[in-house]
């Protein structure tokens, strides 16, 4: 019993000591991540600001999956206020 | 006297300081509120503002702050004895390092988590932040020219460690690609990269061909080697310009491929480091051979020259821009700013700490103390080399046998300075990039063109031939300006932070006072070297440092001025609103 109490405070310690250090990878992995992410959205609206997309049609379909980013996304990309009127935004 | 006992008194000093000039000023002077949402939470974006464990962010908070620079200053400056050394770190520590980092971080977390160059233009103006940018330009050329002498010189004296820093490098790489796809932890794969490394260091230092000794490749010294260089300079110029190589594509990588893995590995080598000294101090006890003060130390006067010369680990400015950059946007709770910002400036304590233990316990006897530490210049040249030395010497207390454990020192000490110079070379990227933008030169604020401006001014400087310390030491011409610079640096963090105290109404002394105390010292050494040692009325006339020296004297001055005329306007509103 007093061993397994030993082992878990142990362990705790441990799992303290990995994420004290991993913290400053996590955040860099989620940039590159959310990078990647910006892309694939300016990919996916490209048609809406004027870029041709001949993908138009099936990434039309991702729109419910992505709306909800959409604030974050324009905010990130500079610009104050929604670029498309299509989609209801600030 | 065992060097135990200088350990312990500073543990008392730090243990004081956090439980009671830390509480006091949380309580009293920032007012801490617990029930204040912080950045992390405020703008919680899962990248870079995330609420952390206390605990976690603390660590995190001092493994960016800790670097070789800690170890540096102090061996140098134990040139004036272990007493002025041991005091100015102790009580730097406390009372400007802990208040100048807990109150970055606080300043930042009230301030959206914004950096304090961003809090400079805030809160006195557009100039203080450009001036703030230059200051931090020439410290990273500083930096960034003197580590590569550092790394080249331990690579020349320490052939054994070079495979194992070589081999860091694609481990590190992979560890990065390992976590990037199959998102894994990397504590596991990073103590294999650190076995890996330490067992090629014990092999290397048994096995001669494994040692990487470009002196003996070039034929020995005193043989003349390429465009007349003798084979000294010709190993130093090699590894430079190896270096600034690297450097250019470790730099301009993504931060994860690299930089980060590294980092994580070096975490485990700051802690391996820490638990080695203070374990091999406490288990052999050795003496403290040098002098409490050195009195043959007349060519260089201790004051004020010794509160430039050991900058981090009494204080630092760099520490506000880690407190500020990245720290204060992932602080979960405002209380936790005594815990993160204090404790991790007392942790750059301690590193300068063991690094005054193992410098004046190395030597057999205080003559042969006095005859290393012969003049100022001496230090300068040999600190850093004693420092490995003497910590090889408290390692062996462990059982590591003699003949591996400066190479495993030195590997510590190289990866440190590697990844300082990867940031530093990155850093100083970004900044030439800003001024392009501020100044409208678009061309400058390219990545690469920006990178090769960085690095090829690195390397010109490290290269001028009138280094001190020989060939590829050309960094050491401006390093007499590093540590006023980066006190300069913490001393505009303090004024901020005054002028911010005043602000929110409380008192503003206990930044006000390490101010006033940083600026005076640093002025007056800097007007001592610029107008008395560097100046061309002086006997020994130096171009450089004087131009150098001048302009960040008239920074330091402008900043003054500056300090007198914001505080000095808050005076009079004050009055008017009295009036009102």
């Amino acid at each position: 019993m007093v061993d397994q109490k030993i082992w878990q405070k142990l362990k705790r310690v441990i799992e303290l000591y990995d994420e004290m250090l991993s913290t400053p990878h996590r955040t860099e992995i989620a940039r590159e991540l959310r990078d990647e992410d910006d892309l694939f959205l300016l990919l996916v609206y490209s048609d809406m600001l004027g870029i041709p997309n001949p993908a138009f049609y099936y990434t039309l379909e991702l729109y419910p999956f992505i709306i909800e980013r959409f604030h974050d996304w324009h905010l990130r990309m500079g610009m104050e206020h929604s670029p498309l009127d299509g989609i209801r935004c600030c | 006297m065992s060097g135990i006992w200088l350990a312990l008194a500073g543990f008392l000093v730090f243990f004081l300081g956090y439980r009671f000039y830390s509480k006091f000023i949380a309580e009293k002077i920032y007012k801490l509120d617990p029930a204040y949402v912080t950045p992390a939470h405020k703008y919680k974006d899962g990248v870079d503002f995330v609420p952390t464990n206390k605990y976690v962010l603390w660590g995190h908070h001092f493994t960016s702050i800790a670097g070789a620079a800690p170890i540096l200053g102090p061996a140098i400056a134990v040139y004036w004895g272990w007493l002025p050394a041991l005091v100015w770190v102790v009580l730097g520590t406390v009372f400007a390092a802990g208040v100048h980092d807990s109150g970055t971080l606080f300043m930042s977390v009230r301030n959206k988590g914004q950096s304090v160059g961003t809090l400079a233009n805030k809160l006195i103006g557009q100039r203080a932040k450009i001036l703030f940018l230059f200051i931090i330009l020439l410290l990273v050329l500083m930096v960034n020219a003197v580590f590569a002498w550092v790394i080249a010189n331990l690579f020349i004296s320490n052939p054994s460690a070079v495979l194992s820093v070589f081999i860091q490098i694609p481990l590190a790489i992979w560890i990065g690609y390992h976590v990037y796809k199959r998102s894994g932890s990397m504590l596991l794969p990073s103590l294999i990269v650190l076995i890996i490394m330490y067992g090629t260091a014990v092999i290397a230092s048994y096995v001669e061909p494994l040692q990487i000794d470009l002196v003996r490749y070039f034929g020995g010294e005193g043989a003349t080697t390429f465009i007349g260089l003798n084979a000294t300079s010709a190993a130093f110029f090699t590894w430079i310009i190896i270096l600034m190589v690297y450097v250019y594509f470790a730099s301009t990588l993504p931060v994860w491929k690299l930089l980060q893995p590294r980092d994580y590995i070096n975490s485990h080598q700051l802690v391996v480091g820490l638990v080695i000294l203070y374990a091999g101090l406490f288990i052999t006890s050795p003496e403290v051979t040098a002098p409490m003060t050195n009195p043959a130390a007349t060519d260089t006067p201790w004051f004020p020259i010794l509160f430039i010369t050991i900058a981090c680990g009494a204080i630092s400015g760099f520490h506000g821009l880690v407190s500020s950059g990245t720290t204060s946007k992932q602080l979960n709770n405002e209380r936790d700013v005594r815990f993160v910002g204090y404790l991790g400036a007392v942790g750059e304590g301690l590193l300068a700490l063991i690094a005054i233990i193992a410098v004046v316990t190395f030597f057999s006897s205080t003559d042969a103390f006095t005859a290393t530490y012969s003049s100022f210049g001496a230090a300068s040249d040999g600190g850093l080399g004693v420092f490995v030395q003497g910590a090889a010497a408290l390692a062996t207390g462990l059982g590591i046998p003699a003949a591996v454990a400066p190479t495993i020192i030195a590997v510590i000490i190289v990866s440190f300075a590697a990844t300082t110079l990867d940031s530093s070379v990155r850093l100083m990227r970004y900044i030439i990039s800003e001024l392009g933008v501020e100044y409208s030169l678009p061309t400058i604020t390219k990545k690469h063109v920006a990178t090769a401006i960085a690095v090829i001014s690195s390397a010109a400087l490290a290269l001028i031939p009138q280094g001190p310390n020989g060939f590829g030491s050309g960094g050491y011409l401006l390093w007499p300006l590093f540590g006023t610079s980066n006190q300069l640096l913490a001393g505009i963090s303090l004024l901020l932070l005054a002028i911010f105290l005043r602000r929110r109404g409380s008192s503003m002394l206990p930044a006000l006072i390490p101010m006033v105390f940083l600026m005076f010292m640093t002025l007056y050494a800097m007007f001592v070297q610029v107008f008395t040692d560097w100046a061309p009325w002086a006997t020994n006339t130096d171009w450089l440092l004087f131009t150098f020296g001048s302009i960040i004297f008239v920074f330091a001055i402008w900043i003054v001025f500056t300090a007198f005329s914001v505080i000095s306007n808050e005076r009079k509103n004050d009055k008017f609103k009295d009036v009102a």
